[in-house]
């Protein structure tokens, strides 16, 4: 099975995001981290993706997750 | 067939898990999420032990402890039915599943309370928000309307007019928060403050446009112009699980005697779901304690 392209949009004060990525570090996913309360263009970004504006919002391989859901995540996953 | 099931994993369920598990009961911690209120509170002074530390950190901390020891868990996984049967109860699961027990402790805690106006719901997530720690700097820039008058709401305004263009802060009553979070706020010339003013409705066609609040002295109308809203106007009890079986007091919360006991066998509750008065980690934590040894001494007696 080929990696699932991984990407994180978060804040720096969000607790849910650091957990979700935690998350993912361990259990050996790698992913793109976008930081949307610096990067404008990844606010914009993950708000057309996922229709709303609350992190984290994690887009596996195109399927977007609003918050962290450690069941459906690792459904998402595959682990 | 469980001995025991604790629902909920914020400080009263972890710590109850902890004592369940030195006592070999066979139990299931079960819970939609691992952490609790701590997650969303940034500094901590006054766990014993620690003599600061963040909220998630110290919630890592008790997962790890609670981790040490051999103990069934669902994590992901929220309560969303409880029955009693002849010999105990049953817990069924917003993923379907079910599990019986001989005794249960609720230690669900309490979640943000809504404003209950038109188009806040509609809006929620799309700029009705009621994490201002996670989402705040999404509105970078932006006008925002900050509501409620206690501390959770001056802290929110006080890291938003550091970032935002505008801040409104909508109170019902005159600010009820600590005075240091009330003065740091003095100086913020991007503030504007409606005391004793209402939220009417929360307006906006797929995002939020504004809101419209009144004043309720002279019940005076107002629109603000707002591209987020932080509601920061207290919490509420998460006891609709067992609020058919228990008596709840007046604000939702379920009520226990000194033991934990909730009146009805075998059914604990433990934390910010009860009536024990005064919200702190600490007494959370202690109450999980009890909950937990006033379980086994039940389950010793069946």
């Amino acid at each position: 099975m080929s990696a699932k392209e991984v990407k994180v949009y978060s804040t720096p004060t969000c607790p849910y995001c650091k957990m979700a990525k935690k998350f993912l570090e361990d259990n050996g996913i790698e992913y793109q981290h976008l930081d949307v309360a610096e990067d404008k263009a990844a606010r914009e970004e993950m708000i057309s993706k996922s229709g709303q504006m609350g992190v984290p919002v994690i887009d596996i391989d195109g399927e977007i997750m609003v918050g962290f859901d450690q069941t459906k995540l690792k459904e998402k996953l595959g682990i | 067939m469980y001995e025991l099931i604790i629902i909920g994993a914020g400080p009263a369920g972890m710590t109850a898990a902890v004592y369940a598990a030195r006592k070999r009961i066979n139990a299931l911690l079960l819970s939609k999420d691992l952490g609790g209120q701590p997650l969303t509170t940034v500094g901590i002074e006054n766990y014993m032990g620690y003599q600061y530390i963040e909220g998630p950190e110290l919630m890592q901390k008790f997962e790890e402890q609670v981790k040490q020891f051999p103990l069934e868990q669902r994590i992901g996984q929220g309560a969303s039915s409880l029955s009693r049967l002849d010999a105990g109860f049953e817990v069924g699961t917003d993923q379907g599943e079910s599990y019986r027990a001989k005794a249960v402790i609720i230690a669900t805690g309490k979640r943000p309370r809504p404003l209950n106006v038109p188009g806040e719901e509609r809006l929620r997530g799309r700029g009705v928000t009621y994490c201002a720690i996670c989402d705040g700097p999404i509105f970078a820039g932006e006008k925002v309307a900050v509501i409620g008058g206690g501390n959770s709401a001056l802290e929110a305004a006080g890291d938003m007019v550091k970032i935002a263009e505008h801040v409104h802060l909508v109170s019902i009553t005159p600010l009820t928060g600590d005075q240091i979070l009330i003065d740091n706020l003095k100086d913020a010339s991007n503030l504007s403050t409606f005391l004793e003013h209402e939220v009417v409705e929360v307006e906006g066609s797929s995002r939020v446009e504004g809101i419209a609040i009144r004043d309720l002295k002279t019940g005076e109308g107002k629109k603000l112009e707002v591209g987020g809203i932080f509601v920061e106007i207290g919490l509420i009890p998460n006891s609709e699980l067992v609020r058919d079986i228990v008596k709840l007091n007046e604000v939702g919360e379920i009520e226990v005697n000194y033991a934990c006991e909730t009146g009805v066998p075998g059914l604990f509750a433990a934390g910010d779901v009860t009536d024990v008065p005064e919200k702190q980690i600490v007494i959370a934590a202690g109450e999980g304690s009890k909950a937990a040894l006033r379980a086994h001494k039940y389950l010793q007696r069946l």
